[in-house]
């Protein structure tokens, strides 16, 4: 068989998956393919630039063009220079909450109160698992102010719109002690950013 | 007590040791406070239950959170048992005049509000017998050079957790050379985005990729600061 040379491999945090196919379908990109790491990746982010390396070591040569979507995820810059010895780019940003919500609006959210714990819909989805058994917080409620004491906020920056969803995350943010907002999004710079490369696939 | 807890008074000190060491590998901090009055009860001198029970029960998790045995939660549990433990100990150590062997300011570096990694390296050092001026969250330039100049440390620690705030490590180093006060200090930084690289990037004398690190990296670079100054070690 030969390789799918026309199309695009996204390498992406399974986080986003959701959110991928999402951009993918309302776009028509019907030549971009979604490779999936682990979501729980998040919580140990040492170990994505190996993962991520793994994954590309396979992928290119199988196709045209490949793109990371990762941030750089609390990776120290570590994913950069995997990428960069591939000649492969990634998503902007430091997080996904940052190109969810746009480079500027982040900044300003953080700047105007440093103490903000974020999450998306995939992170409100998955509070439980993710951040609150992640952190040991089932067996440990004790240690909730060790890891939240300095926080202030939990500002839900939402993909879609969905009454439940800000519901869970207004729960999440009083699990936690913290103030809650909301701020719908959308898919921000994932979505800009996936159009853009896409396009430079040949049809 | 329960008929199945140990009575730790019952143990000689060579058993208590090796049970405060399993105590605080557990997080046990009643226990923790209950095996440092019983030590000092039994006459020992507070820097040896510092040293003895605490210090070398905390090395020991430092080991296994390394190595992947233990994960961020059980070394907080861990660090908040020792610092039980130093709560009875820190005004003993103060009224017998226990000789520090370097003085530290260090803080989370501004626009970074975490600090769980910062007061574990923070203890640890306390624990070795450092003066630790600890800043806490958010701090900016001024109130490190600020802090610098009142407390004339040996060490400025600072601190990040995100890929976003450790660049402003730079701006404090900058900051000290523009005064011509860097070599004044010796500059460690840590946090789990950075590594040694960054560090000498940003012209720093030390990055640490633990508190163990760190400790031991303070008593050797202070050391040979004062070796090479002809100072009294």
């Amino acid at each position: 068989m030969s390789p799918p040379r026309d199309r695009l491999l996204v390498i992406a945090c399974g986080a986003l998956a959701k959110e991928l196919f999402d951009v993918i379908r309302l776009n028509s990109l019907d030549w971009v393919d979604v490779e999936c790491l682990p979501a729980r990746l998040h919580n140990t982010p040492d170990l994505i630039p190996a993962a991520v390396a793994q994954r590309l070591d396979s992928a290119l040569g199988r196709y045209l063009e490949v793109f990371v979507g990762y941030a750089d995820c609390g990776t120290g810059g570590t994913l950069d220079r995997v990428l960069e010895a591939r000649r492969v780019e990634r998503l902007p940003g430091a997080h996904c909450y940052e190109f969810f919500a746009t480079s500027d609006v982040f900044a300003a959210i953080h700047d105007k109160e440093p103490g903000t714990f974020y999450l998306t819909d995939f992170l409100v989805k998955h509070f439980d698992r993710l951040v609150w058994k992640g952190l040991g917080l089932d067996r440990w409620p004790q240690l909730r102010d060790d890891y939240f004491g300095n926080y202030e906020s939990l500002v839900y920056l939402s993909q879609i719109e969905s009454p439940q969803l800000v519901e869970r995350a207004r729960a999440a943010a009083s699990r936690l002690g913290l103030d809650f907002e909301h701020r719908p999004v959308g898919y921000g710079d994932l979505a800009t950013t996936l159009v853009e490369v896409a396009s430079r696939v040949p049809a | 007590m329960a008929d199945d807890e140990l009575d730790l008074n019952s143990l000689s000190d060579a058993d208590l040791l090796p049970q405060m060491h399993d105590d605080l590998y557990d997080g046990m901090a009643d226990e923790i406070v209950e095996g440092t009055r019983i030590l000092l009860d039994r006459g020992w001198d507070p820097q040896a239950v510092l040293n003895e029970a605490l210090v070398e029960g905390m090395r020991i998790v430092g080991i296994d959170f390394r190595d992947g045995i233990l994960f961020v939660p059980e070394v907080l549990l861990a660090a908040n048992s020792m610092k039980a433990g130093m709560e009875v100990l820190r005004p003993l150590l103060v009224e017998t005049g226990a000789k520090t062997i370097g003085k530290v300011v260090i803080g989370t570096v501004k626009g970074d509000i975490h600090d769980i990694g910062k007061n574990l390296v923070a203890m640890m050092l306390e624990g070795a017998g450092f003066e630790v001026i600890n800043l806490g969250i958010n701090t900016d330039a001024e109130e490190f050079i600020a802090a610098l100049e009142e407390h004339k440390p040996d060490i400025l620690g600072m601190s990040a957790l995100l890929t976003t705030t450790m660049p402003y490590m730079k701006v404090v180093v900058d900051s000290l050379k523009e005064r011509n006060i860097r070599d004044d200090y010796i500059v460690m930084v840590g946090g789990a985005p950075l590594n040694e690289e960054f560090g000498m990037a940003i012209g720093a004398d030390a990055y640490c990729r633990d508190a163990a690190v760190a400790t031991e990296t303070a008593e050797a670079l202070v050391l040979a600061r004062r070796l090479t100054s002809g100072e009294d070690p």
